[in-house]
């Protein structure tokens, strides 16, 4: 009986000195969940999730706090990924959050610009360069389309312009060919 | 010496169509009313403009720099006035405009200045940067810039240089025709690439199919009697013009998937790229004209050496294009893509044009369900499985094909050609290579995004720290002023400061503050008065005092008694 009881209380300290042991030693830091649903964010840090920031709407959905529809730059897909990532049934996009809008950059207006500085403080990327009372421009390969530049625009003089395809980003269409002849 | 030559696995034969447009030799083609050039025409970087609208321009001036090193010069083909520089549509499947320059031939075709370089005394950085600046491109139709193949491998020289004369789309003869008739010039073309990469052989493959040409190339190296070049005839089969399928054939070398010819020591050029080499180092004329095949539903299919730039209708006219015809195709039946207008542009990459109609080219039959018969993977040169990939393409698990390698297909179509159940299996791979490219722009972008979004945080969060950090400083340093000053000062003001740290330290540091504003407002004197006249000052002075008198009655509107 004691041999018993000695035996099974040297395992049990054995294997707990071992997973304290492993718990110490193979620590990982962060949320690895984390990281991969804001891998599969767009980046665009526009907050319309009601976050401020992608990283912080990954940290949300991972605590369960947010739901994976509130995205509208990831757009279906995007809300599919996660939904495929997290095991969760596909939403589609909460309206209040907004809608799902073809890519765009920031445009200044060169000429209305009035130097007030107020665009840059507000983009998340730092794609617009200027300075006090002089022309701002946008850095359009950095730009994101979050449009967060253009509510603090004293002067509105940003816009919004579509990206338009070039060969460059062309795409091949998905091919549709019939199936049957017609009758 | 009967050389042993190799097979790759699969390809296809379909029927060649060659004998027509061979009849007749290389023709040239009247000036155009209008050259419209793209600025890219190459793999690579969009040349930058170097032209304006109404420059008056000359043959073989560069009228686009190239952008970076992976990119090509372009040049005007002619002389004249360049009427604009816009975005113009530009000879491919998406219809969609480039930067072009729209040249008026003034119809006297005069040659500029060239730039000529000395082949012998260049060293090869220069031949590469002259040729870049020549806009010499690869002419086999990939249009990928020669100068940055034109770069031994690691070992700095290299075994063997391919030439690739093999031609062997359908209906195509540009490099048949060329062959036969500037051999010897294509031949020095050559010898210069030998020097450049410090080949030991050279290798001319040529499909068995074009035997005048090969007996022309045959007699230009035994006139030419350098050592080490030999021409080889190899059996006619599609694909066998695809480089890595030509270094097979020749070398019995077959490249990896991932790896590139050179580390094997082996680097392939087309024959058309040869000669315009030798035109461009030997002559200084940069790359303007190319010969193209014009084939298919016209009288007399023929070659004619064209000017880039040149509107194809303006070529196949020459031809005789029937009255049904309903398409134009750039390059061949195979691998070609159909043009969205008929005036576009002939450029660099045009091969062929190849004139289609409903009764030459009808429209497929029904697409009908895969069968797994593996046909497809039977005919692959690629040696894939192309019914595997087609399968993941068709779902869109474009993982999944890349696990297939769809990368190292090269849409030579051969699976398309032999599917039992007419499956468009190549537009299937270009919709999924696109596909994918776009994914790994975005996700570029993504974390170039992510990146200056940290970035910007953390930098916010530092000029947080900093300011209070300086402001931490600033605020120490002014309260040890302070107690500095109060230790010399009369006892009597010494004591409102006993307690350090305590309210009495914070008034002293506001009484301080006060003081010195004090001391700078009184400091501050107007610059003028020392040349006012007295009368002026007199004045100014009777109304500092109405201002005394007027500002002591508003702060005291209602001055409490015993205080006025």
């Amino acid at each position: 009986m004691l041999t018993a009881l000695l035996v099974m209380t040297g395992i049990a300290l054995l294997l707990g000195a071992g997973l304290g042991f492993a718990s110490i030693k193979f620590k990982v830091e962060g949320d690895p969940l984390v990281d991969k649903i804001d891998a599969i964010l767009p980046q665009t840090q526009c907050g319309q999730c009601g976050f401020p920031g992608c990283r912080p709407y990954a940290n949300a959905i991972a605590g369960g706090e947010a739901e994976i529809n509130q995205c509208p730059p990831g757009g279906e897909e995007g809300i599919r990924k996660l939904a495929d990532l997290l095991g969760r049934e596909f939403k589609p996009l909460s309206e209040e959050h907004g809608v799902e809008k073809p890519k765009s950059v920031a445009v200044i207006d060169e000429a209305t610009c009035i130097g007030c500085t107020l665009c840059i403080q507000a983009c998340p990327v730092d794609a617009i360069v200027g300075a006090a009372k002089q022309m701002h421009t946008i850095i359009a390969a950095d730009c994101t389309g979050c449009e967060l530049c253009l509510a603090p625009c004293p002067v509105d003089c940003i816009t919004m312009e579509p990206i338009v395809e070039t060969v460059d980003t062309w795409k091949w269409r998905y091919p549709v060919f019939q199936i049957k002849q017609a009758a | 010496m009967l050389r042993k030559l190799f097979k790759f696995h699969g390809g296809v034969k379909p029927p060649t169509n060659k004998a027509h447009s061979t009849t007749a030799p290389i023709a040239s083609v009247p000036l155009p009313d209008r050259l419209v050039i793209p600025l890219h025409q190459s793999v690579g970087g969009h040349p930058r403009p170097l032209v304006q609208p109404g420059d008056q321009v000359f043959k073989g001036q560069r009228i686009g720099g190239a952008d970076g090193n992976l990119s090509s010069a372009v040049h005007a083909s002619t002389s004249g006035i360049v009427r604009d520089v816009l975005p113009a549509v530009m000879p491919h499947t998406s219809g969609l405009t480039t930067l072009s320059v729209v040249i008026e031939p003034d119809g006297e075709d005069r040659w500029g200045e060239l730039d000529r370089i000395n082949v012998r005394a260049a060293t090869p950085d220069e031949l590469r940067d002259y040729l870049r600046d020549a806009g010499v491109v690869g002419l086999g139709g990939a249009v990928f810039p020669s100068h940055l193949k034109l770069k031994p491998g690691k070992e700095g020289k290299l075994d063997t240089l391919v030439i690739n004369g093999a031609e062997c789309e359908p209906f195509i003869t540009c490099d048949d025709m060329l062959m036969r008739e500037r051999a010897t010039d294509m031949l020095k073309g050559i010898s210069a690439m030998r020097h450049m990469l410090q080949a030991r052989d050279v290798l001319i493959g040529i499909e068995d199919n074009k035997p005048e040409a090969l007996a022309a190339v045959r007699a230009a190296i035994a006139a030419a009697g350098e050592p080490g070049i030999e021409a080889l005839a190899i059996p006619t089969r599609y694909p066998a013009g695809g480089a890595k399928q030509l270094i097979r054939v020749l070398t019995g070398i077959e490249v990896p998937h991932g790896r590139r010819s050179t580390d094997f020591g082996v680097q392939c050029f087309n024959v058309g790229t040869a000669y315009s080499i030798h035109d461009a180092l030997e002559h200084g004329r940069p790359l303007i004209s190319r010969v193209v095949t014009v084939a298919g539903n016209v009288d007399a299919p023929r070659n004619y050496d064209v000017l880039i730039g040149t509107p194809m209708d303006h070529v196949v006219r020459l031809a005789g294009a029937r009255p049904d015809t309903d398409r134009y195709i750039m390059g061949g039946p195979m691998m070609g893509v159909r043009m969205p207008a008929f005036d576009v542009p002939v450029v660099k990459a045009t091969n062929c044009i190849l004139v289609g109609s409903p009764v030459l080219f009808p429209p497929p039959p029904p697409e009908m369900p895969c069968i797994r018969c593996g046909e497809c993977a039977k005919a692959c040169p690629a040696d894939l499985a192309p019914f595997e990939m087609y399968w993941f393409s068709r779902a869109r698990n474009f993982g999944k094909t890349q696990e297939y390698h769809l990368f190292d297909c090269i849409e030579c179509g051969c699976c398309s050609f032999v599917c039992p159940s007419h499956i468009p299996l190549v537009d299937y791979f270009r919709f999924s290579k696109s596909e994918i490219w776009a994914r790994e722009r975005e996700k570029e972008a993504a974390d170039t995004a992510r990146e200056r979004f940290e970035f910007k945080n953390l930098r916010q969060e530092r000029e947080k720290q900093e300011k209070a950090e300086k402001l931490a400083a600033k605020a120490a340093a002014t309260r040890e002023k302070v107690a500095g000053d109060t230790a010399t000062a009369p006892p009597g003001a010494a004591a409102a400061v006993t307690k350090p740290g305590g309210d009495d330290a914070k008034r002293a540091l506001i009484e301080a503050a006060m003081e010195k504003a004090r001391l700078q407002k009184a400091q501050v004197a107007p610059k003028n008065l020392d040349v006012t006249s007295p009368d002026v000052q007199a004045e100014m002075a009777a109304i500092d005092a109405r201002r005394h008198a007027a500002r002591e009655a508003s702060s005291d509107p209602h001055p409490p008694a015993g205080q006025a």
